[in-house]
This record gives structure tokens, C-alpha cells and sequence, in this order.
């Protein structure tokens, strides 16, 4: 187990818990209850930590290295599942993923960042950061699905689209456009849920939908916080600050109307207990669909582009005093 | 009216500004070093003398430049407000209201409809000397009302952007003016209004990233930078020096991002040809 700085306190129990289960293996002694209060005492710990986190928490938790990426979610959830690969353009990015899938006997496509769970795969995935080739393979997936009537899916995880000398070659500002004004348009449900990190131009890419959630401990932003602290700070120290300043949890972003809802994590968040996490996004993604499946297609884009229309918080211009008109 | 007062604002901003630069006055530019008088450089369409350099300039003098006479300005409506309490090393409400201050613009977006060479053009231009350009929700919104006007005149819109991307003590709120303006312009594309997107230095990140790539013309003035990160940040992350002209209007030519490059003497001979040819 991997704890954060904030979960030390957990980390404490946990060695005792194991001390004293070693003694009830070694001797004579009923440890029985002692367990038992451990046991209850981690599980309030946990609720008590978990109850009250920070944004820079939230973002900590976002990227816990133990936590379910894309294709477990997928493998979990999908009775079928056939990875598509490439762009049909310029090669295969590795830091999204896609393909056509069945989900509870409907048949979808699902799109995702993804991220490695190790050192070497870290590196084969980017670190989840894609290449305009990976914004075109999802915008090819979406077009696909479109055509055979498939609601969409796509999972948010990325620290941002890579900054590279390649990407700017190829068009990494077009390749996230053409994805906005594209499914702008998709004549078929898009769902999308912010499965962890939700970073700038980056998510945002696969990101425009007819519900938009966040998984409890996951933030969406401009910017991460590390970078908004460079640029606003001038320093790399500024993260947990610049981290609330830009209230970037899920709570904020539903109080602000730019998501739909947020989806519970189980207690401990998903990577404690990840197939308990495959099967509520499973049922959210199900649910979901089938409450925009039967919509007029117009009707729903219609839908849509109203809901981004009203994205925004602005005020009113205080009137001035009309001056009299000099000349012409 | 808010436009009548805007406009008349807009034509004493350009020529109180002529009155306080004599025309004695010398310029040095930022590139060559050349020193020219500023009537010169005015009268070059705010380009050095010598080595061509577009000099940065606000929506307003693009108005001057592109309409045949008078404009009005819309969506004057709206300003933005400090709705997340965002302090970094300043308080964005101070930031914003020297903003105000400096620049007598409420956002770093104006909105004008007049005529190019006699054709109907409705024309969204941003201003960098208002905290960088950047977007938040007030640019969203006047793009936003920008295009309704376009859809329902079905006129031609054309965006002048001039920014250093979203604007991040909106946070989410400027990043979803990405998904905003584009879903908007996705109802011109189908309505077949044409839209010219034309960039300027500095275009960068989630302006790039959304409605300035999505013209049905993309143009650049010559040399701007365009890109979607920064070249600071790219350097960071690769640790490698940049090319040479690399994230340059030329280099986006070059890599089939941009339709053609034009130098500012001749943007409204351009415009008025793609108006007549759309
Ligand atoms: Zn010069």
C-alpha cells in the first residue's frame, strides 16, 4: 500500500495492525479484539481524513499512482472489448485509448486517457499526455460511433496535452479545436467522466459532452497547479495555494454549473477499492446513457451546445452617464 | 445607446492618443532598433519603417483599419468579475480594474459590425494590453453573442485573436470558454456563415486551441507567434533549444495550419476579396 502524506496517520494503524496479527499467529494470545478496534478505528481514521480534503489533496489523490486508469475501468466494466489503434494519419498515440465495447448488452465506444502503472510503462503512455494524433484517433473512434448509432464514453485522466516540439508541428491547438467543434455536433449521446486528473486544453479535448461527471477525488482546471503557481507565483512552492485558488474540485465545479454531477468514490477513494469503483462508474455510464439514448438527435446537440452557451460568470456593466454627442 | 457611447470612445481613445504622441516623437523598434517618427510608423499601418515589424496594436485600431467608416460596437454590455475571490500575488479584482484603468476596455474583447468594401462584416477582436488577452468568461460571452449576431444577419464574422490563452484566475470558467465558443461556432459552420479566423502576436494557448484554429480561413500577420503551449514551457519540458522560427506564422504555413499570411497594409484589400469570393 502506498500512503500520501496525508494518510500517515492510517499508515500508523496499519503497521500495528500487522504487529499484532503477527503476535496472534506466533502465540497463545487472542488478539481478536484488538483487531476488531484497529480495524474500526482505520475505518473511521479513513472517513475522518477523507471527509475534509483540501484541493491539493484532491490533486494528490487524483494521481495516486495506485489508482485504476482507463483500461482497467474498461476491462472491468466491458463484457466485449476491441482496442482500435491510430489516427489513420500519422501513427497510433499511446496516451489515449479507444475502441468499441458492450456495456451491460450496449454497444458503445470508449475513449480515454491513459496513463502507465509503471516506470516503463509511464514512459510507453506519455505519462497520459497525448499527441495530436491521439486527439484525431479519438475524433476517428467518436465519428465512428456516430455512424453505427454508438452512444460515446470518454474518461478523463491527463496532466495536460504534451508540450513538444513534434505536437506544435502537427497541430496540437487543431487537433483539440477540430475534437471541440467535432462533438459539438455528434448526432449521438457523449458521456464523459473525470476519472482523474482534468488538465487544461488536455481534457477538455475529449471533454465536451451531454454529461459531464467527476469521480469524487479528481479536479478539473486551466491549469495544474504546479504551473498556475510558476506563472501567478513566480515560484514552484505555491502548489497547495495556487491549488485552492483555482477551486478546482469537484464540489466547486458542480456549485459553478460547468459539470453535471459528481459519483462517489468508495471510502479510502478508487484505488483502495477499485472493482467496487469499476462497478459504480459501470452503472453511472448505463444509467446515463439510457437518459440520453431516446432524445430527438437535434434536440439533444441543441441541448448541448445551450448547456456551454451558459457556461460563463459575468457581471452587468455599471451604467455611466450618456455623454452628449459632440461631433458627428 | 452603450454602442454610441463605446464608439464615440473608441474614435477619442485613437485620436487623443495621436495628440498626446506629437508627431516629433520618435519610436524605436522592438526588433531592429530603427528609430521612426511615430507619424511614420502610424502612417505604415504601426509597422517599423525599416524591417517591417507589426507593432501590437489594440482592437480599435484593427476597427480603423478594416472598417470603411464608422462601426458599432456591440455587446458592450457585461464585464468581468472577480467571482472566485482568485489572489495569486495581487487580487484579480485589482487586476482587473487597473486593467479598466490602463486600457479605458472593459475586457480583452471587443465586438464591431460595420462594412469592408462595402460588404457586411461583424468583427471580434482581443486586446493583449488587457492582462495579456486572455479569455475568461466576458470574451467567451461577446464571441458567444458575436456569432448569434452573425447567425441571425447571417453575416460574416471574423476574429481577431491577440492572447496569451485562457485566462487562469477564471480557472474553469476560461477553459470552458473553449468548449463554449466552439460549440458556437459549430452552429455557423452548419448555418454556412462563413468565419475567418485571423492570428496575430501573440496567439497562444486555449485560444489557439479553440476558435482561432477553426476558420474556415485561418490567416496570420507575418512573424506572429501561434501555438498551443508556450515556448518556455516546451523548452522546460524537452530541455532542448527551439528551432529557428520555430511556432512562427511561416511555420505554420509551412505546416499547413495557416491559408496564407498577410502583411497589414494590405488586410482590408485581403478581406474585402474573401468577402466577394464567399
Ligand atoms: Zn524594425
Amino acid at each position: 500500500m502506498i500512503f500520501l502524506d496525508f494518510e500517515k496517520p492510517l499508515e500508523n494503524l496499519y503497521e500495528q495492525l500487522e504487529k499484532i496479527r503477527q503476535v496472534g499467529e506466533q502465540g497463545d494470545i487472542d488478539v481478536s479484539e484488538m483487531v476488531q478496534e484497529l480495524e474500526d478505528k482505520i475505518t473511521n481514521q479513513r472517513k475522518e481524513i477523507y471527509a475534509n480534503l483540501t484541493g491539493w489533496q484532491k490533486v494528490q489523490l487524483s494521481r495516486h499512482p495506485e489508482r485504476p486508469y482507463t483500461l482497467y475501468y474498461i476491462r472491468h466494466m466491458c463484457d466485449t472489448f476491441v482496442e482500435l489503434h491510430g489516427d489513420r494519419r500519422f501513427k497510433d498515440d499511446k496516451a489515449i485509448v479507444g475502441g468499441l465495447g458492450s456495456l451491460g448488452g450496449q454497444n458503445v465506444v470508449l475513449i480515454g486517457h491513459q496513463k502507465g502503472v509503471n516506470t516503463k510503462m509511464r514512459q510507453y503512455r506519455n505519462f497520459g499526455m497525448a499527441n495530436p494524433e491521439g486527439y484525431r484517433k479519438a475524433l476517428r473512434l467518436m465519428k465512428l460511433a456516430e455512424r453505427f448509432g454508438h452512444p460515446i464514453v470518454c474518461l478523463i485522466d491527463t496532466p495536460g496535452a504534451y508540450p513538444g516540439i513534434e505536437a506544435e508541428e502537427r497541430g496540437q491547438a487543431e487537433a483539440i479545436a477540430r475534437n471541440l467543434i467535432e462533438m459539438a455536433q455528434l448526432r449521438v449521446p457523449v458521456i464523459c467522466v473525470v476519472i482523474g486528473e482534468g488538465a487544461s486544453g488536455g481534457a477538455i479535448g475529449i471533454g465536451l459532452g451531454d454529461s459531464v461527471y467527476m469521480l469524487e477525488n479528481t479536479w478539473y482546471s486551466v491549469i495544474s497547479p504546479e504551473s498556475c503557481s510558476s506563472i501567478l507565483w513566480r515560484s514552484w512552492d505555491y502548489k497547495a495555494q495556487a491549488a485552492e485558488a483555482l477551486k478546482l474540485t469537484p464540489d466547486h465545479m458542480l456549485e459553478f454549473g460547468l459539470i453535471d454531477g459528481i459519483l462517489q468514490e468508495p471510502v479510502g477513494g478508487a484505488h483502495a477499492q477499485p472493482e467496487e469503483m469499476a462497478k459504480l462508474l459501470q452503472r453511472h455510464l448505463q444509467k446515463t446513457i439510457a437518459e440520453f439514448q431516446d432524445m430527438d438527435p437535434d434536440a439533444r446537440i441543441a441541448r448541448r451546445i445551450d448547456k456551454y452557451s451558459k457556461m460563463g460568470h459575468y457581471a452587468a456593466k455599471p451604467v455611466t452617464v450618456a455623454q452628449p454627442e459632440e461631433e458627428k | 445607446m452603450g454602442w454610441f457611447k463605446r464608439l464615440k470612445d473608441g474614435i477619442i481613445t485613437s485620436t487623443k492618443d495621436k495628440k498626446e504622441a506629437p508627431d516629433g516623437l520618435w519610436y524605436k523598434c522592438q526588433r531592429c532598433k530603427a528609430a521612426s517618427t511615430l507619424k511614420e510608423v502610424r502612417e505604415n499601418f504601426h509597422k517599423c519603417t525599416r524591417c517591417n515589424y507589426h507593432i501590437r496594436i489594440g482592437s480599435h485600431d484593427y476597427f480603423d483599419l478594416l472598417f470603411d467608416g464608422e462601426y458599432t460596437e456591440i455587446a458592450t454590455d457585461i464585464q468581468s468579475e472577480d467571482f472566485l475571490e482568485f489572489t495569486d500575488l495581487k487580487p484579480y479584482k485589482d487586476r482587473l480594474e487597473a486593467a479598466r484603468k490602463k486600457t479605458d476596455l472593459d475586457d480583452a474583447l471587443s465586438v464591431a459590425i460595420g462594412t469592408v468594401e462595402e460588404k457586411p462584416l461583424v468583427v471580434a477582436a482581443m486586446d493583449f494590453s488587457f492582462i495579456g488577452g486572455s479569455m475568461g468568461s466576458v470574451v467567451g460571452e461577446k464571441i458567444a453573442r458575436a456569432i448569434d449576431y452573425a447567425l441571425t444577419e447571417r453575416t460574416p464574422l471574423m476574429i481577431i485573436s491577440k492572447s496569451g490563452g485562457a485566462r487562469m484566475m477564471e480557472s474553469a470558467f476560461s477553459l470552458m470558454q473553449m468548449a463554449k465558443t466552439s460549440a458556437k461556432l459549430s452552429q455557423l459552420a452548419k448555418a454556412g456563415v462563413p468565419y475567418f479566423s485571423f492570428m496575430t502576436d501573440p496567439t497562444t494557448g486555449g485560444v489557439t486551441a479553440s476558435f482561432a484554429m477553426l476558420g474556415d480561413i485561418n490567416f496570420a500577420e507575418p512573424e506572429a507567434l501561434i501555438g498551443f503551449a508556450g515556448p518556455r514551457v516546451i523548452k522546460e519540458t524537452i530541455k532542448k533549444d527551439l528551432p529557428e522560427g520555430f511556432q512562427t506564422s511561416e511555420f505554420l504555413l509551412d505546416h499547413g495550419f495557416l491559408d496564407f499570411i498577410v502583411d497589414r497594409k494590405d488586410l482590408k484589400t485581403r478581406v474585402g476579396e474573401l468577402l466577394r469570393l464567399f
